[in-house]
């Protein structure tokens, strides 16, 4: 290393690094501290949210979280979220997850199709189809109900749950499931035995997304649900009337569970991506 | 089972599926865009297209798209190459950057809104510096500019996240050999990007363009929190019609003009990053 101290180059290069480790942490802040002002804002009486100009460290005083929470309508709305996402994260996992491992095993007619109908599922602005669902959900009795908007959601969410299973289930060999055939498993019995327990984690990160898609939907939960509202459609709907520390605290309770979902998938967000990209 | 029954068993489900609540309400947006009650007819188009809001709509969501997404490749692209070379503290840094991923439209435009509205971080903290005497009211109809930096912004805050996780993965997907090979020839780092990394990366490249820019036409909730009704844009259109005009067939028709707009983008960027046959990875 000390030969380097005499190379001529070395300046540029510390140059060179200090400006990559700035920018490295330049874009953190970025991405940090507006989440930062959002904490202040929830953490702050409802005064202090309302007048100027602001501190820049929260005073940790719960008294916009306990107006949100006994804001009328706005626990039952935030209920209402919860139930949606957790619907929507299993329906689509149960109806997606066959379909990617049928897309990773198996060569069959109709292949291509299938996949072009999922990527153009994708490929679609999917909420407007909420428009004439309200007309057909209201014929069901479908209409504003929980279940109803989860079905939406789920449609959202199946093209996720589809590409990735297909990506998870190619990271496993197929040499795996023959070997458990040929010491005397049926097709089912190496699924379940051999296949299932190491997609496992895999299977729930795709959930957990399926989850965050549902629980962040604004257009279609607006237009599909009138007395059962979920906290997005609920705050979208009072965003005019309602006071600042309330879209604040509102907005926190939005953000938590996608803080801590990113978090527990953050291992397969790119493996995920790797495959379903093709 | 019969193993040739089997793959059409697993994707039936997902089929059914998508036919009941994919194609079936596309056909009925469709019907109901084009049909009066009596039969074939382009009025719901015409009256959607006529009123003196579309124009501005329409401008401002193009407008809205071409500021956002050419911003949000380059900070993509800059970022995943950062992390790329990265050998400490990858699994942190990458964790950070990707939170906006998880965080809903809603949710971003009034995190902005903490920032700039009246009593917000922004003016507090230019008035803490002496710029302005009292609170400037940044979100209002004298600041346009403002109203459409601040959406903007919101918006490349959030959904950079989503391209840098593809162009992540994409990045990983590259065979080290090319570069070590490149670099044995001299190229710079410089070059190494331009002439590896950016072509190889094409596919990648084209899913999340593509998938931005239709998010990007689909622009609403971010609107809705930060300017109102003062930035006009489509999709909060379509939702006025249904919901404070209650014309369900001006809605319809909307929803199918953000539709074309859409397919029309993907074709062009579809075709623009081609991957050729031959030089798949």
């Amino acid at each position: 290393m000390t030969t380097v101290d005499t190379n001529p180059g070395t300046d540029t290069r510390k140059a060179g690094r200090f400006v990559y480790i700035s920018a490295v942490v330049l874009l953190c802040a970025w991405v940090i501290v507006p989440l930062y002002f959002l904490l202040i804002n929830t953490l702050s009486s409802p005064d202090t949210v309302n007048s100027f100009p602001k501190a820049f460290v929260p005073e940790f005083d719960l008294g916009s979280l306990s107006f949100f929470a006994s804001f009328a309508g706005m626990l039952t709305a935030l209920k209402n979220s919860v139930l949606v996402a957790g619907m929507t994260m299993i329906m689509s996992i149960v109806v997606g997850a066959p379909a990617g491992y049928a897309l990773s095993r198996f060569d069959f007619r109709g292949k291509e199709l299938f996949r072009l109908l999922i990527l153009l599922t994708r490929a679609f602005p999917l909420p407007l189809l909420a428009l004439p669902l309200a007309v057909m959900f209201i014929r069901t009795g479908l209409d504003d109900t929980v279940f109803g908007l989860a079905l939406v959601h789920t449609t959202l969410a199946i093209p996720f749950a589809v590409l990735i299973t297909f990506s998870l289930f190619s990271g496993i060999p197929l040499e795996l499931e023959e070997a458990a055939w040929t010491l005397g498993c049926t097709r089912l019995t190496a699924f379940t035995k051999v296949v299932l327990p190491l997609i496992l984690p895999g299977i729930t990160a795709s959930a957990i997304f399926a989850f965050v898609i549902s629980w962040n939907e604004v257009f279609a939960a607006a237009v599909l649900t009138i007395e059962n509202r979920t906290l997005t459609a609920f705050l979208l709907q009072n965003l005019d009337t309602s006071p600042l520390h309330l879209k604040f605290a509102g907005g926190f309770i939005l953000v938590v569970p996608a803080l801590i979902f990113i978090f527990a998938v953050r291992k397969y967000l790119f493996a995920m991506w790797g495959i379903a990209n093709r | 089972m019969n193993a040739r029954l089997l793959p059409y068993i697993l994707i039936l489900p997902v089929t059914l599926f998508l036919c009941l609540f994919f194609l079936y309400p596309f056909l009925l947006v469709a019907k109901q865009a084009f049909n009066n009650g009596s039969g074939f007819t382009l009025e719901n188009f015409q009256e959607v297209v006529g009123y003196w809001k579309f124009p501005i709509s329409l401008k401002n969501t193009l407008l809205l798209a071409a500021a956002v997404v050419p911003v949000q490749l380059a900070l993509a692209l800059l970022m995943a190459t950062m992390v790329n070379k990265m050998q400490k503290g990858r699994d942190l840094i990458l964790y950070v950057w990707t939170i906006p991923l998880g965080i809903s439209d809603l949710a971003a435009g009034i995190i902005w809104l903490a920032i700039f509205e009246q009593s917000g971080f922004l003016n507090s903290m230019m008035s803490g510096l002496g710029m302005i005497d009292r609170p400037m009211n940044f979100l209002s109809y004298q600041h346009p500019g403002i109203v459409f930096l601040a959406i903007a912004l919101a918006e490349i805050w959030r959904a950079t996240a989503i391209m840098l996780v593809i162009l992540v993965a994409g990045i990983g997907l590259i065979p080290k050999e090319y570069y070590e090979a490149a670099e044995v020839f001299g190229a710079s780092p410089w070059k190494r990007f331009w002439r590896i990394t950016l072509p190889l990366l094409r596919p990648s490249l084209q899913t999340a363009l593509v998938l931005r820019v239709i998010l990007a036409f689909e622009i609403f909730a971010v609107v809705a929190a930060l300017g109102g009704t003062l930035f006009p844009v489509l999709m909060g259109e379509t939702y006025a019609y249904q919901f404070d005009l209650l014309n369900s067939g001006a809605a319809a028709a909307m929803a199918l003009i953000i539709l074309a707009i859409s397919i029309g983008f993907t074709l062009i960027i579809l075709r623009a990053l081609r991957v050729p046959k031959g030089a798949q990875i």
